[in-house]
């Protein structure tokens, strides 16, 4: 089976071919990446789809109402809207600092919540 | 609630009818339906004080056009309201159209219209230079101008209020009652009585009249669509330009605002939803079509926005104003059909019922009545040391919320709380000017809807457009 | 009246990035005029990632990439005023401004950095009829509802534009519950970048509707619905082809403007396609000691870009101030055939520094090669694979050439299929 995707590990979004093994399932050949980045986004896009992902989280008595936050490394593409809810269901209190861990190892995926600004 | 006058509608019919009043010592009530003053008629319109010569002669609109014509600069004095005296010109394009300025002229002679005369093409270039090349000869009519009608409204709305009139928006009138000496008015906003009513409903003082039995006239909305121009376009006209009118109406006109853009428009057509403001693709396309044939170096691509204003048209033959007592009901005033030149009629309109009222009760004008509505602080008009010492009195006249007009939170904070003040966004836009330039409220938006929540004491999903159901954002995300 | 070497109008990723070139390259008296809050401008709503990826070599969040910046301005001397909105520039370079601490302020700087940004086009700029109910706004406006303020703009969404805005927020509107029910794009193709059509609109199976465009608003008080039709090549709606979609909610994302109103008053001129100033290597207007930067220059899709274009400007500034300019001979750029403009709109001839020439293609070229050529003379021709008007691209002439470039010719870039 050839899957064809474009990639997105950079704005040059290159059409890419990957080539998987009907019987095993396993990446067989990867063609159309200009650069190893895109080989390693089309054999896990093809294989184990992630996600970085990024919304925000109430603060208490700080200079806005939300403070932004991201998953400290990319998540399961189909963990996205599960791990919002954990996201939607905390508040924390200013201040906060840039880099503060918010939810650690959210839903045991490894990745952490962390707040990108500061509030 | 017990009144001398309820004026019900508060267009610049009735707000400057309402202000007329409260010159008396009578309880006056103005009643709005709306969640603001000027959100009918007036709130869209070609924004033009006529000279007078485009009614019939002898008719209603011909009389109180031309007074309140000459009145108008001394009203907008009072209360004041920027009103530019302009001048119109009627532009002919051929030998038929030359005909038709005669008839024009000679109408207006009689109508009372002074200083009008017929320019021929070197005359108008002159007076109009980037006018085109095949415009033959123009109707100039000095006493022309322009002002804004919502400014105006708001205004007279202000002023009454101080002079001890009580506005009352959200407050439609549902049905009305009368035991001889009081009516009675169902309203949203509870039972108002009042001796006496003024009818100034707009496009619904059919059914307003419809109330007391008055079933003599209907009014069948009439759309009008329009397109504002950004400021870029004002330095290529300079007056009034008036099409020569045809069965088809007055046709499609270019005007400077007080304000500073252009306006080009309207459409005419009748319609059958009386609430219906929505713009149509063939009636923006008629406006762009149509619009720039006098000034061909305007552009249409500087619109910033455009919009449609509905006008009370009568099914009356004579194709009048109505005013004055019903025949139902001596003691109800109507002000209908007020269609062009009704802002124009407004301010002699107001004083002509105000008179009436008070002979029919008898009541004495009052002495302590104040004329003036104080100046507006307008920071955008204001030279460097004018605003150093604003802001040294007030800080928060130094915090610009409106890049594009210039609009500073003290002068919303004036509008929010001035007698009637605004309560929403579009409120704040028509008092201060802030979201109406060429980012059209993308900067600004969310800060007026902040000002707005914390003023009001509301929370921001409190804020509406401008009343009902028109929230600015729904519920918090989490 | 406050004295400064260099005045930066704007404190978003151009106007700090600009300060802290000129600082570093000598510049003593620096302030920063910033209308918002804080420093870090649009940046600060930009909650998403994909930011920083060229400058960096990372990936970092909007608010992430301000902060690298925010950090080093709060290490220097460089003032700044926040909250502080700049109404005037004189002839003299004197500026005046206000806020509510300080009143109204005027300052007399040596060299003034223009980084104001951009602004969204609104609906005014486009045709569509029908209602002024509430629901409908700019991409950029709900952004700053949903991320700042926390709230919802609306339910169930049509966005009109395929520009970057617009897809992250189709995203983000459906991560936090909204149902977006399609993105209506004017073109036949997108104007958005690749990785943004893939993450924000394939992962959350949201339709993309090419050709197609919103041609009627339709609520009395809130926004009810949209009509939308098909365009034909002119771009004009086909008709028979409108469909109402329920909606309580549009959004805009149709394009960017420079915020070019200082400017335009500052009697600078302005480029007829960019809508910024015409600006020579290092960003000087045709105003000496008054240089632009960033989206108030050019529209940029990404924010690495306009670092470094405002690095350029920061340090052109830096050699005003020390005097060390340049004979003012220049070489002229010009787009043709196919390339709709080019920034720098002309280069010193005895500039110091190889100059990359930033533009523009008008439409989607597959396999084509961009040319460079001064008169019939061609300097240098580069394969692209695919080129498209949403991603901007760039060539770079070396400085030994540009000196060598005979006089009275333009220097051009075209495609080349």
């Amino acid at each position: 089976m050839i899957k064809n995707i474009i990639c997105v590990s950079c704005p040059m979004g290159c059409p890419i071919s990957v080539e998987i093994d009907d019987g095993t399932g396993e990446v067989v050949n990867v063609t159309g990446n200009t650069c190893p980045r895109g080989k390693a986004y089309a054999i896990t896009e093809c294989t184990a789809p992630v996600r970085m992902l990024t919304s925000t989280v109430k603060v208490k008595g700080g200079r806005t109402a939300m403070v932004p936050v991201k998953t400290s490394a990319p998540i399961p593409k189909g963990m996205m809207f599960d791990i919002m809810k954990e996201i939607n269901s905390v508040e924390v209190s200013s201040p906060v600092k840039l880099g503060q861990v918010i939810i650690e190892n959210v839903l045991n995926t490894g990745a952490d919540i962390i707040a990108t600004n500061d509030d | 609630m017990q009144f001398d006058v309820a004026v019900i509608g508060a267009g610049v019919t009735g707000a400057l009818t309402a202000r007329e009043l409260s010159r008396y010592s009578l309880k006056v009530a103005l009643l709005e339906k709306c969640s603001d003053v000027a959100m009918g008629a007036t709130r869209a319109n070609s924004a033009i004080v006529h000279a007078g010569f485009d009614a019939a002669n002898g008719t209603l609109k011909a009389k109180f056009n031309v007074e309140g014509t000459a009145l108008m600069p001394s009203v907008c004095e009072e209360l004041n309201v920027p009103y530019k005296n302009i001048g119109s010109l009627v532009v002919a394009y051929s030998e038929k159209e030359v005909e038709t300025l005669d008839i024009l002229y000679h109408r207006g002679y009689k109508n009372g219209v002074p200083d009008m005369k017929v320019l021929n093409r070197r005359e108008l270039k002159e007076l109009e230079p980037g006018i085109s090349d095949s415009a033959l000869a123009a109707l100039w009519a000095p006493t022309a101008g322009i002002v804004c009608p919502y400014e105006l409204t708001i205004a007279a709305c202000n002023n009454a209020a101080v002079n001890g009139t009580q506005v009352l928006r959200e407050c439609e009138v549902k049905s009305i009652a009368d035991d001889g000496e009081y009516f009675t008015l169902e309203t949203t906003k509870g039972e108002i009585r009042a001796k006496y009513i003024v009818n100034a409903a707009g496009v619904h003082s059919d059914d307003v009249a419809r109330m007391i039995g008055d079933d003599s006239f209907n009014i069948i909305p009439r759309k009008g669509e329009y397109y504002l121009l950004d400021k870029c376009e004002s330095e290529k006209l300079s007056h009034i330009l008036f099409k020569c009118p045809s069965e088809m109406g007055k046709g499609i006109l270019l005007t400077p605002t007080v304000d500073g853009n252009v306006l080009a428009g309207p459409t005419s057509v009748d319609i059958d939803d009386k609430d219906d403001v929505d713009t149509t693709q063939e009636g923006l396309a008629m406006v762009s079509a149509n619009a720039c044939k006098a000034i061909p170096s305007i552009s249409l691509r500087s619109a910033i926005t455009s919009f449609s204003g509905i006008r009370a048209h009568t099914d009356r033959e004579e194709n009048d104003f109505i005013i004055g007592p019903s025949e139902k009901n001596g003691r109800f005033i109507n002000a209908a059909g007020i269609e062009s030149p009704g802002l124009s009629s407004a301010p002699a309109i107001g004083k002509y019922l105000a008179d009436l009222v008070a002979k029919l009760t008898g009541a004495e004008k009052k002495q302590d009545f104040d004329p003036v509505r104080p100046a507006p602080v307008r920071f955008r008009e204001m030279d460097t040391e004018q605003r150093k010492a604003l802001i040294e009195k007030d800080k928060r006249y130094g915090r610009i919320i409106c890049r594009c007009e210039t609009v500073t939170e003290g002068e919303i904070l004036d509008a929010i709380h001035s007698p009637v003040g605004a309560v929403d966004m579009d409120g704040v836009k028509r008092r201060t000017r802030a979201g109406m330039g060429r980012c059209q409220s993308g900067f600004c938006g969310s800060k007026v809807v902040e000002i707005l929540a914390r003023e009001l004491g509301k929370d921001i999903n409190e804020i509406t457009k401008f009343g009902g159901k028109s929230c600015i954002v729904y519920e918090r995300t989490k | 009246m406050l004295n400064y070497d260099l005045a930066v109008i704007g404190g978003g990723p151009a106007g700090m990035a600009a300060a802290l070139e000129a600082k570093e390259n000598g510049v003593e008296k620096i302030i920063i005029l910033e209308r918002a809050a804080v420093l870090g401008g649009i940046l600060e709503q930009c909650i998403h990632a994909g930011f920083g990826l060229h400058y960096f070599k990372e990936e970092l969040s909007g608010p992430e990439y301000a902060h690298r910046f925010i950090e080093l301005v709060e290490k220097t001397d460089i003032d700044v005023k926040v909250d502080t909105m700049v109404l005037t520039i004189e002839d003299n370079n004197i500026i005046t401004a206000t806020n509510n601490t300080d009143g109204l302020i005027q300052i007399k700087a040596k060299a003034i950095i223009l980084a104001m940004g951009c602004r969204e086009r609104p609906r005014g700029a486009i045709n569509i009829a029908g209602s002024r109910c509430s629901g409908i706004m700019t991409a950029g406006t709900a952004q700053k509802y949903v991320n700042i303020d926390g709230y919802m703009p609306g339910h169930k969404i049509v966005i009109l534009g395929s520009g970057d805005i617009g897809l992250i927020m189709a995203r983000r509107m459906s991560l936090e519950g909204a149902k977006v029910q399609m993105v209506c794009e004017l073109q036949p193709y997108s104007n958005g970048l690749t990785r943004n059509i893939v993450q924000c609109l394939d992962d959350m199976g949201i339709p993309l509707k090419l050709s197609c465009t919103v041609v009627a608003a339709h609520g009395k008080e809130r926004l009810e619905g949209v009509t939308i039709a098909d365009v034909d090549e002119r771009l004009c709606p086909i008709p028979g082809t409108e469909k109402f979609v329920e909606c309580d909610t549009l959004l805009l994302s149709i394009g960017l403007i420079p915020e070019n109103e200082l400017t335009r008053m500052a009697g600078i001129s302005l480029d007829r396609i960019t809508n910024g100033a015409v600006v020579d290597e290092y960003r000087q207007t045709e105003r000496e000691g008054i240089f632009a930067c960033g989206n108030v220059l050019q529209v940029h899709d990404l924010v690495d870009y306009v670092t470094i274009e405002s690095k350029l400007a920061g340090k052109g500034a830096a050699k005003y101030i020390k005097g060390e300019s340049f004979g003012g001979d220049y070489v002229e750029t010009k787009g043709t055939d196919g390339v709709r403009y080019i920034v720098p709109q002309k280069i010193n001839r005895d500039t110091d520094c190889d100059v990359n020439l930033y533009f523009r293609v008008g439409s989607v070229y597959k396999g084509a090669k961009l040319v460079v050529k001064c008169g019939d003379n061609v300097i240098m021709t580069k394969k692209r694979p695919r080129m498209c008007p949403s991603e901007m691209e760039t060539v770079t002439i070396k400085k030994d050439i540009i000196s060598s470039l005979p006089d009275g010719e333009a220097l051009t870039v075209s495609v080349e299929e």
